[in-house]
């Protein structure tokens, strides 16, 4: 394999260390120092469920990955070209994903016989030849910053904390970046500290980069000059799925004329959510902490029945608890949107692991006829877009709304062109009818819902003249009176099978995104495969397969046209995280023949994975001929 | 000028369907009642309930109402009352609902303080699931999945309340409108939240487990009615109780010719924790029951003006989503 060189149009670096050696620090920094390069990038950061994990384990390393490229950058990345592993476990975990022939660059201080033996190691790889096929780096990073912070008076321990530090100093030299706006960033975020962790840290910052601009590291390493990427022109941040959902959130309450009431409960991965939207007051968001995931989505419900837009979010544990309650949101026929940052599982499963396992879950997994509206976010910034739609049916149809994302989806960054709020239409909702003492008629009044949407007037209470009552019984389908006739039960079933049915009315028909209409191959995804969906089918229809590509935001109900667009391909590949949900989906709703590729590994797709099952799906002959 | 409503202005056109005989229907009447009395709006009163008898409560309320999940009742009224504090929420629930089931959200919302009103129905039995002994169920109780007697403790409404923090602590009858009335007017203008336990018969299938200290005939010897201020005394004045300051218990005395003096009586102090929680702890067989307001502690905030108070701008939009996206690093291409 190469070694990767200057000219490379793009570059996968990965971040290990222990859980406390701020690797997630490291990494996030690195990325704001691409975004402001110009630069695409997208991130993955990948930490143990364990906080602090004993020190030197291999279960306690905590990684971020970063693929940078002057191209468009779709993925994290397969394979890292560069690994900076602060001890021989970050060594040991992250070896074996190092693409041949990978910059490995080593803290050579941790590499002592103790930490051999907590991560489990038999000899010193730097001595077994395992490295062989890689350029390796040795510094002695802990005793490089002890003597860097030396003059500052900082204990030993106090000074081995700002190893990141040096080592984001050195990266930065690697890639010809400026210091000037981590240094900012640090002078703010070690504000409130006593002056000397600022101090340690921006003199480790100093002092890796330059080690690395004039020790024997320039020898060895030349400058990586990744350009400025082609990307259409606006502005443009960085930003995570937590915060591109929480800021969404916010934007449809602007577009509603109404204000957020977010009531969650801590769950890995979804907290991000509710810690970003807790500061944002000012966009007319408050959160509430419930006692438990129950109790969060009833006070959400609560909160919509009231006359704010309820949102809760959690995970799939999280999720099925408040399953009982989303029945009482359907058949009460309130707003609410139920945020899930799907991870792995069942069962606890693997917290801070990302799958999309939960398509089940959204789309069937209630007591009786219950049938919901499901919509999936792409990536990091589609979640803003995500957010607003899945806000915007819950008014609309006045119904319960799933919107799903992923641990990957929720903590990866990437650069998003800031969207202009001028381009979204407001977001409307049945509006609430005059006040009437006549109770029969007020009763058929609050019940009147519109006919192609099938929502009901958002009645709250406070109003004059309208006071109503609603439950979880069954309620007579035009006065909302409690019933149990035989009948109606079945016209409400009816009705509530419709409305979800009636959102496909309202969403945008199915688009190839690349590709043709019709084909020998589509490969067809949904949430956070699309990055690496993408890049496969680019590469592939570079090198002349003819193969689509199809993301599907709508889960439920599906664009109305999607099951003739996909019948016009000879073959449908849909890869997944999960042991085959979206193609259950497709057989069930569109009686349509699909072809699963799974992978449940709590891992991302590799570009590589799909671009293998593109050419295995894909005849020879359907390549795309040259002249077309 | 439109007339003061009326108890019947409070009442809705649907069927009430719980069994004849049922205490729910009294409280049902004095609930309408205080309402009218108090002057309240329909419009901006709320009643969330769970599930169970007691909670179809809020059908025949006229005014707004949710009746809920099992159990959830409390988490449903935060998010209504945070949603519009300015609404006069209240929360039906009972034994079952209440304290098993929602046990963790009866107790959050009390700890909490959310200004609401608590009317847990207590006849400790699960009633709507035809008879099954509930967490208040005394032990040896014998019920469909009990038929040798249950065997766990029983918890006491009011002792969980006082443990959970609550502020405002009461008790009344199903059927003693004139005590639970004016308790129930206190309830709602405590500004935080209040619960009131009520003792409520159920005919079917627990008849008359309270008659011990609820019949009319013995009520004054098996009743206390406590009051702010006034000294601790029953049957008719000649009873009251004293502090035994040896054993730390409060003691029945005789008051008056040949017994204790008046001024030996405790004086009840609704503020005053201790005695509260002795109240509640009292012996069903060996002392009165004590109703009224127990316990209140008007100064601690409630959590809903808490919230919004935390929130700077009071959860108002004053902030556009535009400048939002801008706050941070932005960088420009093309």
């Amino acid at each position: 394999m190469a070694k990767i060189t200057p000219e490379d149009q793009s570059i996968v670096v990965r971040f290990a260390g222990d859980s406390g050696d701020g690797v997630q620090l490291l990494g996030s920094q690195f990325a704001e120092s691409t975004a402001l390069a110009g630069s695409d990038f997208s991130t993955f950061p990948d930490f143990p469920a364990e906080i602090r994990a004993p020190v030197g384990t291999t279960f306690g390393v905590s990684a971020f990955q970063i693929n940078l490229g002057a191209r468009r950058v779709s993925t994290a990345g397969d394979q890292p070209d560069v690994l900076v592993a602060f001890n021989p476990a970050a060594l040991k975990v992250n070896l074996p994903l190092l693409q041949k022939g990978a910059l490995v660059v080593l803290n050579t201080d941790a590499f002592n016989k103790r930490n051999f033996t907590k991560a489990n190691i038999a000899a010193d790889p730097r001595e077994t030849g395992e490295l062989e096929d890689y350029q390796v780096i040795e510094i002695d990073m802990s005793t490089q910053v002890l003597e860097a912070v030396k003059p500052l008076g900082l204990s030993k321990s106090d000074a081995e904390q700002s190893k990141n530090f040096w080592a984001l100093g050195a990266v930065l030299w690697m890639f010809g970046r400026s210091r000037d706006p981590i240094k900012d960033w640090a002078t703010k975020k070690f504000a409130k500290k006593p002056p000397e962790v600022l101090a340690g840290n921006l003199a480790a910052l100093d002092a890796g980069h330059a080690y690395a601009e004039t020790a024997e590291l320039s020898a060895e390493v030349p400058q990586f000059v990744i350009g400025d990427a082609d990307m259409a022109a606006g502005e443009y941040r960085s930003i995570t799925g937590a915060e591109a959902i929480s800021l969404g959130l916010a934007a449809a309450g602007e577009l509603a004329d109404k204000e957020i009431l977010f009531a969650g409960y801590p769950i890995t991965p979804a907290s991000a959510i509710l810690h970003h939207l807790s500061r944002m007051g000012e966009l007319g968001v408050a959160t509430f902490q419930a006692e438990d995931e129950i109790a969060a989505c009833c006070a959400a419900i609560g909160a919509s029945f009231g006359g704010k837009i309820g949102v809760t979010s959690s995970s799939g544990p999280g999720i099925a608890l408040k399953t009982e309650a989303i029945g009482l949101a359907m058949a009460a026929e309130l707003p609410l949107v139920i945020v899930n940052s799907q991870r792995g599982g069942p069962s606890t499963g693997l917290p801070t692991k990302t799958e999309q396992s939960d398509l089940y879950q959204a789309v069937y997994g209630r007591n009786a006829d219950a049938p919901l509206p499901v919509i999936a976010a792409a990536g990091p910034g589609d979640c803003f877009d995500a957010a607003i739609e899945a806000t915007r049916i819950a008014l609309r149809h006045m119904t319960p709304v799933f919107l799903l994302t992923d641990g990957y989806i929720q903590n990866a960054a990437g650069p998003w062109a800031l969207p202009n709020m001028n381009d979204y239409d407001p977001i409307l909702h049945g509006t609430p009818p005059a006040a009437n003492d006549d109770i029969e008629e007020r009763k058929r009044a609050i019940w009147n819902r519109d006919p192609s949407s099938f929502g009901r007037p958002w009645v709250t209470p406070g109003m004059k003249g309208l006071a109503y009552r609603v439950g979880g019984l069954e309620k007579d389908i035009e006065t909302g009176d409690i019933s149990y006739d035989a009948d109606n039960h079945q016209a409400m079933s009816e009705l509530r099978a419709r409305k979800v049915e009636a959102v496909a009315d309202f969403i945008p028909d199915q688009e190839v995104e690349q590709g043709n209409t019709k084909g020998p191959l589509a490969v067809v995804g949904w949430g956070s495969t699309h990055g690496a969906i993408w890049r496969a089918v680019a590469n592939a229809r570079e090198q002349g397969y003819d193969v689509a590509q199809i993301q599907i935001r709508y889960i439920n109900p599906l664009p109305k046209n999607l099951g003739r667009l996909l019948e016009s391909y000879d073959k449908v590949l849909v890869p997944e995280m999960n042991m085959g949900q979206l193609s259950t989906l497709l057989r069930d709703k569109l009686e349509l023949k699909v072809t699963p590729l799974t992978k449940v590994s709590g891992q991302p797709f590799k570009i590589t994975e799909i671009a293998d099952a593109i050419a295995a799906n894909c005849p020879a002959g359907a390549k795309v001929k040259a002249a077309e | 000028m439109t007339k003061p409503l009326t108890a019947k202005d409070f009442a809705t056109d649907q069927e009430v369907r719980w069994c004849p005989g049922c205490g729910d229907y009294a409280i049902l009447k004095c609930v309408q009642k205080t309402l009218a009395d108090v002057g309240a709006d329909p419009d901006k009163t709320v009643f969330v309930s769970g599930i169970g008898c007691s909670s179809r409560f809020p059908y025949y309320m006229n005014a707004y109402g949710f009746h809920t999940i099992h159990g959830r009742a409390p988490a449903f009224a935060t998010g209504v009352k945070l949603a519009n504090p300015e609404l006069d929420v209240w929360l039906v629930t009972g034994d079952g609902d209440g304290l098993s089931i929602g046990g963790n959200h009866l107790l959050h919302v009390l700890r909490r303080n959310v200004d609401t009103q608590i009317m847990l129905f207590n006849n400790e039995i699960y009633g709507l699931t035809k008879g099954q002994y509930s967490p208040t169920s005394r032990v040896g109780t014998r019920s469909p999945s009990t038929p040798a007697g249950s065997i766990d403790t029983p918890v006491s409404p009011c002792a969980f309340a006082l443990g959970a923090n609550a502020k405002f602590i009461a008790r009344g009858i199903d059927t003693d409108a004139k005590s639970l009335s004016p308790v129930l007017k206190a309830a709602r203008e405590f500004k935080g939240a209040a619960f009131v336990e009520i003792f409520q018969n159920c005919i079917v299938y627990n008849k008359d487990v309270f008659d011990g200290f609820v019949a009319k005939k013995t009520a004054t010897e098996t009743q206390i009615h406590v009051e702010h201020g006034q000294p601790l005394l029953f049957a008719g004045g000649s009873k009251g109780l004293k502090l035994n300051t040896q054993t730390l218990k409060l003691e029945i005395v005789d008051v008056g010719d040949g017994g204790a003096p008046e001024s030996e009586i405790v004086v009840h102090d609704e503020t005053n924790r201790t005695l509260a929680q002795m109240l509640i702890d009292l012996p069903m067989t060996s002392f009165p029951m004590p109703l009224g307001v127990i316990h209140r502690e008007p100064s601690a905030p409630s959590f809903d003006d808490a919230f919004w108070n935390a929130h700077a701008t009071k959860g108002k939009r004053t902030g556009t989503v535009a400048d939002a996206l801008r706050k941070g690093s932005v960088w420009k291409k093309g």
